[in-house]
């Protein structure tokens, strides 16, 4: 392998794990707070897709504004669906929450298949976008450069809001002990509802620039981008923020560098994240950064 | 008096049921409308439709068509060939597109002793040893030979490289053929990567084959992931040819593909609407497409659906009643059919030998660029 291939490969490899982070932090979020796989965010993920399209081709919006009117109007269905799913189980066990996201994951996306139809959609994107930025042999695409660090300023916001402002006071106090918040006056499902807002406009953001790299829509894509996102969380230690960002990353890599090192075994590639999955299980069960149960957030 | 009564009545439901069973003729069909294969699912259904609405009726009676959506996936459509004939009790099946689908839906099929009809399923375990499976098309070792030679002289590729959908008995068993026949003409095969069905990411695969320097590449993958690969061959800056199967044939080809599809050339079935010497019949089938379809071009999977729609009421016509039995042994028999991607004569494997045809990507648009009849 020559040098300007290894460094093809990490480039590919940091984009992709880039992707994956951002879902992650979605997943991790809600898990930190109410234990909760939120197994709809993958279904999230491809609604704020979806809607970038929506406003692009139905409304003629220019491109940054349908973005953020993507955003948050992905935000605010991920915090219905926390308000019509799973605030009314709040109280049950939790495997009640978990059967609740799943249906609604199915349900959205057959919603989805009603409303946009079961074709894959076509993704325009703009020209900039297009053309990569040569380096010797070595293609840059613009996204390369964008994702990776969009989702290291993200993960320092969020890191902020948990541990400097008051609503994430709030959240670090419902993720220790959700009665006693209740009990001490903490505004607890205003704070569980931002949670789904945050982690939501995040799968939104992450779900166009999904768009963007792999340019082509359809109500099932967020299926095995948001399956990979879980592994990345849990191999990160599910509940921590940047345990999410760095098991995204690493597990993109890994995954490029699998088929790179062994291109015979390409078909496998999938193997390779489930395999370290397990491994990381077995070996260190809270995952690389997931400290001790009480401190997740 | 009140058991009378109920006695009666159900006498007068299953009655009510024998008329209405014996009113029409009832027909399934089984297409992927949802999920990774639903472009060329829908084309078909859409052509079968059309196709039914030119020929309502069979033996004086009406002709129901049964629609199930096998959702891309090897147990749906085991699933929905059951419902079909268990539920529907329909006496033929139309289907698949997609020759995984068809193997699945086939062997639910064969038990019940239902002929199915394929439409575009092309891997030659299809029909395979089966008694009540036939189709209007070719089978992959033709294709696969077809696509080599085209490659070998056509564009002067003397190495290529494959990029193979390994969860798919379709894109396996055409990937095989391809190398076989490449090999035989004198080419040679550098690299061979694989992939899973839904990845969206190929750019490791691909950055492995544009380090081996291949002339063409061939992928014998579906449309929509197609389209994927090959954005991603143009962004990492890739200058071989790129080469598909039949299944890549679809009018969108250039609105999702862009600039990274130019040059793209595929095997396909004998239509398309930019053919130049069209049959009377093309040409009707063409004509009457863009009256049905005004925004919408035709293709070669709705014309294999007008063609198997119209073939399996010509076989129940020659049959002379609409049993499955007498449709198998009649479809077993069909000899020089004319449809719009040719004569359909059923040979004794139940397939169809017809010309591999051309399509290349010219300046933005689909081109029938002609027809190869290989040598095996």
């Amino acid at each position: 392998m020559t040098w300007a291939m290894f460094v093809q490969h990490a480039l590919n490899g940091l984009t992709l794990g880039s992707l994956y982070a951002l879902i992650a932090i979605g997943y991790t979020m809600v898990y930190g707070i109410l234990r909760l796989i939120n197994f709809a965010h993958s279904e999230i993920f491809m609604l704020g897709a979806y809607f970038v399209l929506w406003g692009l081709t139905l409304f003629y919006l220019p491109w940054f504004v349908a973005i953020v009117v993507a955003i948050v109007v992905t935000a605010a269905i991920g915090i219905l669906v926390d308000r019509v799913a799973y605030r009314p189980l709040r109280d049950a066990p939790r495997i009640s929450a978990l059967i609740s996201a799943i249906g609604v994951s199915f349900f959205l996306q057959n919603l989805t298949i009603v409303a946009f139809g079961a074709l894959p959609r076509e993704v325009y994107r703009p020209a900039w976008l297009e053309n990569p930025i040569l380096m010797g042999e070595v293609r840059v695409l613009p996204l390369t450069l964008f994702v990776p660090t969009l989702s290291f300023l993200l993960m320092l916001g969020l890191v902020w809001v948990v541990y400097k402002t008051k609503p994430g006071l709030g959240m670090r106090a419902i993720s220790k002990d959700i009665e006693t918040s209740y009990i001490m006056g903490v505004p607890v499902n205003r704070i569980i509802s931002l949670t789904f807002g945050i982690g939501s406009a995040l799968a939104a953001a992450s779900g166009i620039m999904w768009a963007l790299r792999y340019p082509q829509l359809q109500p099932v894509m967020g299926s095995i981008p948001g399956f990979k996102a879980f592994i990345a969380a849990v191999f990160g230690g599910i509940g921590s923020i940047p345990g999410a960002v760095v098991g995204g990353i690493m597990l993109g890599v890994i995954e490029i560098m699998a088929v790179a090192f062994f291109p015979d075994l390409a078909g496998y590639r999938d193997a390779f994240a489930f395999i370290l999955l397990i491994v990381i299980l077995l070996i260190k069960p809270t995952g690389l950064m997931g400290a001790r149960l009480e401190d997740k957030v | 008096m009140k058991k009378l009564f109920v006695l009666a009545f159900l006498m007068v439901l299953a009655l009510a049921g024998t008329t209405l069973a014996a009113d029409t003729v009832k027909i399934g069909v089984y297409l992927p409308l949802t999920g990774q294969m639903a472009y060329g699912g829908q084309l078909e259904l859409e052509g079968i439709q059309m196709a039914s609405k030119e020929a309502p009726t069979v033996l004086g009676k009406k002709v129901e068509l049964f629609v199930v959506d096998n959702k891309s996936d090897k147990v749906e459509a085991a699933n929905a060939v059951k419902r079909l004939i268990e539920k529907e009790k329909v006496v033929a099946i139309i289907g698949t597109y997609g020759s995984s689908l068809a193997m699945a839906g086939g062997e639910v099929a064969e038990k019940a002793g239902v002929p199915m009809v394929g439409t575009s399923c092309t891997n030659p375990l299809v029909t395979q040893g089966k008694k009540y499976s036939f189709r209007v098309c070719f089978i992959d070792p033709f294709q696969g030979a077809g696509a080599a030679t085209y490659a070998y002289s056509g564009l002067n590729a003397k190495t290529a490289a494959l990029l193979v959908d390994v969860s798919n008995d379709y894109s396996v068993g055409l990937a095989t053929f391809f190398t076989r026949s490449f090999t035989k003409v004198g080419g040679q095969v550098v690299a061979n990567l694989k992939y899973q069905a839904g990845d969206q990411d190929f750019t490791a695969q691909l950055t492995e084959i544009i380090s081996k320097k291949p002339d063409v590449l061939f992928i014998p993958s579906y449309f929509a992931e197609g389209a994927i690969i090959m954005k991603q061959v143009k962004e990492l800056g890739a200058k071989f040819n790129v080469m598909g199967g039949d299944a890549m044939d679809n009018p969108k080809i250039v609105e999702i593909g862009g600039a990274a599809v130019e040059g793209f050339v595929h095997t396909t079935f004998p239509y398309d609407p930019s053919m130049k010497d069209m049959s009377p019949i093309a040409k009707k089938f063409t004509e009457n497409w863009k009256k049905a379809f005004p925004a919408k071009e035709p293709n070669v999977n709705a014309a294999l659906g007008y063609d198997t729609y119209l073939m399996v009421l010509d076989a129940i016509k020659r049959a002379g009643k609409a049993e499955p039995a007498a449709i198998t042994k009649a479809l077993a028999a069909t000899k020089g059919f004319e449809g719009v991607t040719g004569s359909t004569t059923i040979n004794a494997t139940h397939d169809a030998e017809k010309p591999v045809g051309l399509v290349q990507i010219k300046d933005g648009k689909k081109t029938y660029i002609g027809s190869i009849t290989p040598k095996l």
